[in-house]
């Protein structure tokens, strides 16, 4: 077993990402973007993230990784724009999200999140065409072209034949597609992810996190999912960064944040890393942890 | 796929509206004195086209005089609670909320019954004196809308929850005070007083009222009309409804004043009559689907269809009496509820 101590500097693994990164302009840029929690403005702030800065391209994937009250959702929050940086800013195509009116922003932002039981029953292609929301007016009925997107995007996750399906009667692998698949019908630029692998089992994860990889390149988005699958994110993304207690401690292709101390010291655990077959990171946990580590 | 086309809303909407039109017949044709069809259709044409002065025999004085307010409030208070209800089950997200779970009736009746009480020591012009009871019970509901949204609110905006508990701990103090009231004033109207908790519609209003809550009506459920797509989001929650665009302080602005105006309205003029504003909105989402842009018109419609039929029930089941209204309501709407919820529907 090989354990990846510490990769040659600037290693580059990825044909795909490497590909778009030459030839598209930068999409997102998250400038020094800091934020502060607290329950009353006098005291102490209660969660704190520091300066964060990274920049993604359209059709690459960035995962953020990290132990759970880390602040991994709180950065998915700053750049959705629906909470305001305390400093720094996140741009996308060169506007603050957060200054966005929230219909222009839902036009170019979409988030899936961890779902929430809907109150009252309603079929897949109803919440898919939800979509369509912040591209229309707000007393105007679907129009065709709305209701070709919305089939299309069920189509894109592999979920057409759901269609007339109620969502309270489908899998939480099926039920996962068809969120996203609403989040395709925005044609956002920008397409943020909650842990989108949480109740999924192992099959659907793979599922769910190569749809990602095909969909950022057929439709050129900009995706930045948060996980705790650090094999997944390894396998899947361009850009991975890794948070410990409101604290960016490194940013890059999955081979360079991927090492050994730095995942132990994170996630407090033993661990081993090595070269899977793809060429990219992969991680274990060390069958022989020592007592009281 | 089948998304919802103006064809299909007014084709619902339309068989709603034969079907309110039937019930209105009937109700017009029930009752102690009996009325033949025909002369009914030809004095509502003679209505219609403003020759109300040639009805001359007293069953048309009993049918246009009392019947017929009485069905048009009906209508009123049906289409009213049953907005109003729907509303505030997609706002508070909880399919049991009903236009009184804010606390709106309490305030109303606490308003009224001051009224009640007041009004014999006042000497007051017989048209003002009946209008100080449902101006007491609108003043009433407007102090509990204001009350209950200040305690709504955390952080500057309204939070569904502390919305819902403030609402919930407002209706509980306010008919403690009404119990405190009914118990030791002496001498005072206590079947005044039944009267706006129970609900009926036998109260005699003044035209000009029947404009304002004509009006108020059209308002406030326009207003509450112009957000159903942003009340379709919400019903998958409230933050993923913000991630679609919808501007979720306004929503909830528009949707609780404009509810609850309704509300206060229906109210002030009925007392609180049970069960339409809970259970209509389920019934039409069972028969039409869960689109607010759907839902809200054909939930009017299917409330004053069920007002209008509970009342004509009420005031013909046991001739010569008559039982109020949200009597006959809650008596078919329990088991008709706990029906739903045994289905697993509501």
């Amino acid at each position: 077993m090989s354990t990846l101590a510490r990769p040659p500097a600037g290693m580059t693994m990825r044909s795909v990402g490497d590909a778009s990164r030459a030839n598209s302009e930068v999409r997102l840029s998250v400038e020094q973007v800091s934020y502060a929690y607290s329950l009353n403005p006098a005291q102490a702030p209660l969660f704190t993230l520091e300066a964060t800065s990274f920049q993604a391209r359209a059709g690459e994937i960035v995962a953020i990784l990290g132990p759970n009250a880390s602040g991994k959702s709180t950065l998915l929050k700053l750049i959705a724009g629906s909470l305001e940086p305390l400093s720094g800013r996140v741009l996308l195509n060169g506007f603050a999200t957060h200054s966005l009116s929230v219909k222009t922003r839902a036009q170019r932002i979409a988030m899936v999140q961890q779902e929430s039981p809907l109150l009252f029953p309603s079929r897949a292609w109803e919440f898919v065409i939800q979509g369509r929301h912040p591209h229309g007016r707000s007393l105007r009925f679907e129009s065709a072209a709305d209701v070709s997107i919305a089939q299309n995007a069920l189509a894109q996750v592999g979920a057409a034949e759901l269609s007339d399906r109620w969502m309270a009667e489908l899998s939480g692998g099926e039920k996962q597609r068809v969120i996203l698949a609403r989040a395709l019908a925005q044609q956002p630029l920008l397409l943020l992810l909650d842990e989108p692998t949480l109740h999924l089992d192992i099959a659907a994860q793979v599922d769910l996190l190569h749809g990602l990889r095909r969909l950022a390149v057929e439709n050129r988005y900009t995706v930045v999912v948060v996980t705790h699958e650090l094999n997944l994110a390894a396998e899947y993304a361009d850009q991975v960064l890794l948070i410990q207690r409101g604290k960016c401690l490194r940013a890059g292709a999955p081979s360079a944040v991927y090492q050994r101390e730095l995942l132990e010291q994170v996630f407090h655990t033993s661990l081993t890393v090595e070269l899977g077959p793809s060429g990219r990171p992969r991680v274990h946990v060390a069958a022989d942890r020592e007592e009281g580590k | 796929m089948r998304p919802l086309t103006i064809q299909r809303l007014f084709l619902q909407c339309g068989i709603l509206t034969g079907i309110l039109f039937v019930v209105v017949i009937v109700a017009l044709k029930a009752g102690a004195v009996e009325v033949s069809l025909f002369a009914l259709g030809r004095d509502l044409i003679r209505v219609l086209v403003h020759h109300g002065g040639e009805i001359k025999s007293d069953y048309g004085l009993i049918v246009m005089n009392i019947r017929l307010p009485r069905i048009l409030l009906g209508i009123f208070v049906g289409a009213s609670l049953s907005v109003a209800g729907t509303g505030f089950q997609a706002l508070l997200r909880n399919p049991l909320a009903d236009p009184y779970v804010l606390g709106v009736s309490n305030g109303a009746a606490l308003g009224a019954i001051l009224a009640l009480i007041v009004s014999p020591h006042l000497s007051l012009l017989p048209q003002i004196a009946d209008l100080l009871t449902p101006l007491g019970a609108f003043l009433g509901a407007a102090a509990t809308i204001a009350a209950v949204y200040i305690l709504g609110r955390r952080q500057g905006q309204i939070d569904s929850t502390t919305l819902l508990l403030g609402g919930v701990i407002t209706a509980s103090f306010l008919s403690a005070i009404i119990m405190f009231l009914m118990t030791s004033v002496t001498g005072s109207n206590l079947r005044g007083m039944a009267f706006w908790l129970m609900g009926n519609l036998s109260t005699s209003l003044q035209p000009s009222v029947y404009w304002v809550l004509g009006i108020g009506f059209v308002v406030a459920t326009g207003a509450i009309y112009t957000t159903a797509s942003d009340l379709n989001l919400l019903l998958s929650g409230e933050k993923e409804a913000m991630h679609l665009g919808v501007d979720l302080a306004r929503v909830r602005l528009v949707v609780y004043i404009a509810a609850s105006l309704l509300t206060g309205l229906a109210v002030s003029v009925s007392g609180a009559i049970g069960y339409v504003g809970l259970l209509v909105p389920h019934v039409m989402r069972q028969l039409f689907g869960s689109d607010h842009r759907t839902l809200l018109p054909t939930a009017a419609l299917g409330g004053a269809i069920a007002v209008v039929i509970a009342d004509t029930v009420a005031r013909t089941i046991v001739p010569p009496a008559e039982l109020p209204v949200g009597a006959m309501t809650a008596l078919v709407g329990a088991p008709l509820f706990i029906y739903l919820l045994r289905r697993g529907i509501a």
